[in-house]
């Protein structure tokens, strides 16, 4: 707490001072100066402050301090602390419960002032610590300030001092270009000097040499002489002749002549050979121009679009010269008339191309600035990627295939010497070998099992078929029977159609009632074809065992496909599906309906089929 | 390739006969002459004193053989053995001579350059030139004999005169526009004189068999300048070297120079094979020396074996730090010779002088550089092919060739060499020896050359 008490502003404290020396003048209280340290002291409530009051209020004062705090709460803008007297004669009271509301007020001021001065504490505190930080601050860039200072004054001192030496080395320079200068011009004057003196010591030795020469050919010296056997022949085979001044005139004119002659003809052959490299480069400039005519030709007109007024003019020469200089007497002729001509075409030539490749250099300049923004990057990086993918498949792939040669050129290597591994593969072959064979029996098992079934079917078929007749005979007799009753007794038919009914029965009756309506039907079942093999094949059963091999063949390949086949011939048979069932009803003592059907039918269509079949296989 | 045996010789004076078949040689006084392929002498001629300077006639019929000391030339006949000739200059000396083309006259340089006395050997006529020059080439035949051009120097200026060879007849007579004439040089075909300045300045002009000036080619001033000029065979090119290490090749229609050929120290281009000679240990083999070393039938010799080695590229060359406060400082291109194709330029730069570079005419750059153990002596082109032989005054013979180089143990410290026209032999000359090196044809350099061709 007493901390708080010095941290606290000054200022902050020298405000409530002021405010309560106004409150003192404006009423002198006895204990202003208590309620001056109250108020300026804050809350915290001490033994001091209770002995203050206790001071400030005391039994004989009451009123006084009654009325001084009236007063003061008055100021400070509190409702009075008295009730409002109807009279002013009469004494006012105290009221206790504006006393009591003024005390709350205050003690609620008190509080709010409390959270008021902790928070400006805090932030005189913060304050205060970024004032520090600031001030550490502003030392540091001071001490910065000063060390550039430093800085800059030794640069410029440097400066200074490079200045100098600069001037002094350009005073050097100065001085050594002048020393220079003095050498050169020393050198100078010394080889004039050097020259005039050889000259004049050659002067000098020329007349030394000129007196000798006087001293010693004059002298008719003995001792010159050649001593010779005897004068050889010339080596061209000529007489050696010496000029006498006669013919002096004669051979020096020859003489000129040959050496002109040697002269034309070295540069005869100097022409020649200038000539031939011409007439190649100006082949080559021929081929140069023709190809740069075809280069130029398909894109002339893009140019000339564009820069119509400023080139057009010049291609259209280029065109004429091109047409003109095409020609080939134009190369024969000399190359005085055709230089110009020929230099200015080449060079507009040259121009345009020149032009034509800087569009172009700018176009790929262009591309390549195109080619670094954003998709194609990423287009790059893709195909980056996908290259590295790429190659790491391929990689893959090479080592797949590395690994199969390597377990090829084993296998192959151990075949070649090794006999276990043959021996091995043997073995793998035995095993396949009894697999296959069990497999086999397997099959062969099935293929009898298949067999006997077939074989029971068959024979199922032929005691149907046999039944089958016994029963048609039977029916036979009795409709002879019948036929024979009905002419007998017309009248009396449908009774003994009863009689007949009640006699063998209901299914018998329902069978004769289709049986009568199977003549109106039967026209139209012919014609579909299928009844009619069907009766066929019933009444071939039994009868041909070749047949009923055949059939038996024919299911056995059918087999398979019997069941699709089924659904088809039940739709198939569907117009006589009554007689069918009729049939069924009537075979069905001898087997079960399912699989009679499905061997009625599937034998019915193992024969259609056969037929197709037949009709195929050639 | 094998050698002859060894025979005496002094002052390096061998030489073939120019038709090939003869080998003149000097010992002491006495002049030798054997046949190229036996080797046998034929004939052998005494001279009065000991023979300083030899030359075969151009129908290699006669010898001269100088004695400068005491001012005699003797000539002698092939055919005529008793056939003699002196020729005595007397008091006037003789610091030179020299044969005319035709091989009749002799032109006898006295003392001083005073004169020159032309000896005819057909009449018994004498002729002189006065006012010849004393300079390192002051007198240059054409190659077809034709014509002479000569030095003069008259009232302190320089000029060439122009003689017809056939009877010494002053064809053209004109002063050249000269500090002081070094050298003349006729073109291969006899139409261009080449004149150049001393070596205080850069100067070279050309002039035209009658008298015409051509051109003038200067590359810089007021520095030494030219130190060796040749012409190319096919007279297309004149490669001029210069005190700044350089070759400038000029051509022969606008005598502008085509390119430049440096000799720096440092070789960086890659493309450039760098041989580098290198001692080998003598134990490690035997025989012919070269990269890789083949097999050849020399014994087993006494001192160190070497061979070439492609050196890795960025090379430094030896260099040698001239001394320039003398006359005639060792910088330089000092030698320069075309190869008879005139595909090949081999130079040597003399501060530099263990490197021969040789250039490659028809790209006109730099093909190859052979670095020696030693400093350059010599080194002559074959006739026949671009094949170039280079001695160092060691007991080895180094031969390049475009597919390859190698380095030969031979008999004797070669100081000098010359060619045999065939270039199926050679004479290596050594202070008081000499001997015949006989290249086995294309066989052996052939493959040691292809299977060093891959290295190229």
């Amino acid at each position: 707490m007493g901390d708080w008490m010095t941290v606290t502003d000054p200022g902050l404290s020298s405000e409530s001072k002021t405010i309560s020396q106004y409150t003192s003048e404006t009423k002198m209280s006895p204990s202003s100066l208590y309620s001056q340290q109250v108020l300026c002291s804050s809350i915290p409530l001490s033994k001091n402050v209770h002995s203050f009051f206790s001071a400030f209020c005391t039994e004989d004062n009451i009123e006084q301090s009654i009325s001084y705090l009236d007063q003061e709460l008055t100021t400070f803008g509190f409702p009075s602390l008295y009730e409002e007297s109807k009279g002013k004669e009469t004494k006012r009271e105290l009221n206790i419960v504006a006393v009591l509301n003024c005390m709350n007020e205050l003690l609620v001021l008190q509080r709010k002032n409390l959270l008021a001065q902790e928070n400006v504490e805090t932030q005189n505190l913060k304050l205060g610590s970024d004032m520090d930080h600031l001030q550490s601050c502003y030392s540091k860039l001071k001490e910065q300030l000063e060390t550039s200072r430093r800085e800059m004054i030794g640069l410029q001192e440097r400066d200074r001092q490079l200045q100098c030496k600069n001037r002094n080395l350009h005073q050097l320079l100065k001085n050594e270009k002048d020393e220079v200068q003095k050498l050169q011009n020393i050198i100078a004057s010394r080889a004039t000097q050097y020259n005039h003196d050889m000259k004049r010591k050659e002067r000098e030795y020329n007349k030394l040499k000129e007196r000798l020469h006087q001293l010693v050919m004059n002298k008719k010296d003995k001792k010159i002489a050649m001593d010779i056997l005897n004068y050889v022949g010339r080596a061209d085979g000529k007489r050696g002749s010496w000029r006498t001044g006669k013919t002096e005139a004669s051979f020096f004119l020859r003489n000129e002549d040959e050496m002109y002659k040697i002269l034309l003809n070295d540069y005869e052959y100097r022409q020649k050979q200038i000539l031939m490299e011409n007439a190649e480069l100006k082949k080559v400039l021929q081929q140069m121009k023709k190809e740069m005519i075809s280069l130029l030709s398909p894109q002339k007109k893009k140019p000339r679009e564009r820069v119509d007024d400023s080139t057009g003019t010049v291609i259209s020469d280029v065109e004429e010269d091109a047409g003109e200089l095409s020609r080939e007497s134009m190369w024969d002729l000399s190359c005085e008339t055709v230089r110009e001509q020929l230099t200015n075409s080449i060079r507009k030539q040259w121009r345009i191309l020149k032009s034509h490749v800087e569009k172009l250099d700018n176009q790929v300049s262009k591309v390549h600035l195109e080619g670094f923004n954003d998709e194609d990057v990423i287009s790059r990086q893709d195909h980056e990627q996908e290259t590295e993918k790429l190659e790491l498949e391929i990689q893959q792939c090479k080592e797949m295939i590395k690994t199969q040669q390597q377990l090829l050129q084993q296998q192959l290597a151990t075949a070649y010497d090794d006999d276990t591994t043959s021996l091995l593969r043997d073995c793998y072959l035995l095993e396949e070998k009894e697999r296959l064979k069990e497999e086999w029996s397997l099959f062969k098992e099935q293929k009898k099992n298949f067999e006997r079934e077939r074989r029971s079917f068959t024979e199922a078929a032929i005691r149907l078929g046999l039944e089958r007749k016994a029963f048609e005979e039977e029916r036979a007799s009795w409709l002879k029977q019948q036929f024979l009753n009905m002419t007998t007794f017309d009248h009396q038919n449908s009774e003994n159609v009863k009689l007949f009914s009640a006699f063998s029965g209901s299914s018998d009756w329902d069978n004769l009632i289709v049986h009568s309506r199977q003549p109106q039907k039967k026209p139209h079942s012919v014609s579909n074809g299928s009844p009619v093999c069907m009766s066929k094949l019933t009444k071939s059963l039994p009868a041909s065992p070749s047949t009923s091999d055949f059939c038996q063949t024919r299911s056995c390949i059918s087999e398979h496909s019997s069941i699709n086949v089924l659904n088809i011939t039940a739709e198939e048979i569907k117009p006589n599906q009554v007689g069918g069932e009729c049939t069924n009803q009537k075979w069905s003592v001898a087997s079960r309906p399912g699989s009679q059907e499905g061997c009625y039918s599937g034998c019915s269509l193992s024969y259609t089929n056969s037929h197709v079949e037949k009709d195929d296989l050639p | 390739m094998n050698f002859s045996e060894v025979f005496k010789l002094s002052s390096l004076l061998c030489k073939f006969s120019p038709d090939g078949k003869y080998l003149a040689s000097c010992v002491q006084y006495r002049l030798v002459v054997r046949d190229v392929n036996t080797l046998q002498i034929l004939q052998l001629y005494t001279c009065l004193d000991q023979i300083q300077h030899i030359e075969w006639s151009a129908d290699s019929l006669f010898i001269l053989c100088a004695m400068y000391k005491r001012g005699l030339v003797q000539v002698w006949s092939l055919e005529q053995p008793e056939w003699h000739c002196k020729i005595d200059e007397g008091s006037a000396g003789l610091v030179a001579s020299c044969w005319s083309p035709d091989g009749r006259h002799i032109l006898n340089t006295t003392e001083f350059h005073l004169r020159i006395t032309v000896w005819s050997l057909c009449t018994k006529s004498v002729s002189y030139i006065k006012y010849p020059k004393a300079c390192l080439q002051g007198i240059t035949f054409t190659r077809d004999g034709r014509y002479m051009a000569l030095a003069e120097r008259r009232d302190c200026k320089d000029y060439v005169s122009i003689f017809v060879c056939s009877d010494w007849q002053l064809l053209r007579h004109f002063d050249t526009d000269t500090q002081d004439l070094t050298g003349i040089e006729w073109a291969p075909n006899g139409c261009v004189l080449a004149v150049w300045d001393t070596c205080l300045e850069y100067k070279i002009l050309l002039y035209s068999l009658d008298g015409r000036l051509l051109s003038t080619y200067s590359a810089y001033e007021w520095s030494l300048g030219i130190k060796s000029v040749a012409w190319s065979p096919s007279s297309q090119f004149l490669a001029v070297g210069s005190y700044d290490g350089k070759v400038r090749i000029l051509n022969h229609v606008t005598w502008k120079m085509i390119t430049e050929f440096g000799h720096p120290a440092a070789i960086n281009d890659p493309k450039i094979v760098v041989y580098k000679e290198a001692e080998k240990s003598p134990q490690l083999g035997l025989g012919c020396l070269s990269f890789p070393p083949p097999r050849a039938g020399a014994g087993p010799l006494p001192s160190s074996e070497s061979k070439y080695e492609i050196a890795s590229v960025p090379v430094s060359l030896q260099t040698l730090k001239p001394v320039t406060d003398r006359a005639n400082p060792k910088i330089g291109i000092g030698m320069l010779a075309f190869s008879p194709d005139s595909y090949f330029l081999a130079t040597r730069n003399d501060n530099i002088p263990n490197a021969v570079w040789v250039w490659d005419i028809q790209k006109l750059r730099l093909f190859a550089v052979l670095e020696q153990l030693s400093p350059v002596r010599a080194f002559q082109w074959d006739p026949q092919q671009p094949r170039l032989a280079i001695c160092t005054g060691g007991s080895r013979l180094y031969l390049w060739s475009p597919a390859g180089c190698m380095s030969v143990q031979v008999p004797g410290e070669v100081l000098s060499l010359c060619w045999h026209l065939s270039g199926d032999s050679m004479a290596l000359l050594s202070k008081d020896h000499f001997c015949l090196c006989f290249l086995e044809t294309e066989a052996v350099v052939g493959t040691a050359c292809r299977q060093l061709g891959g290295h190229t």
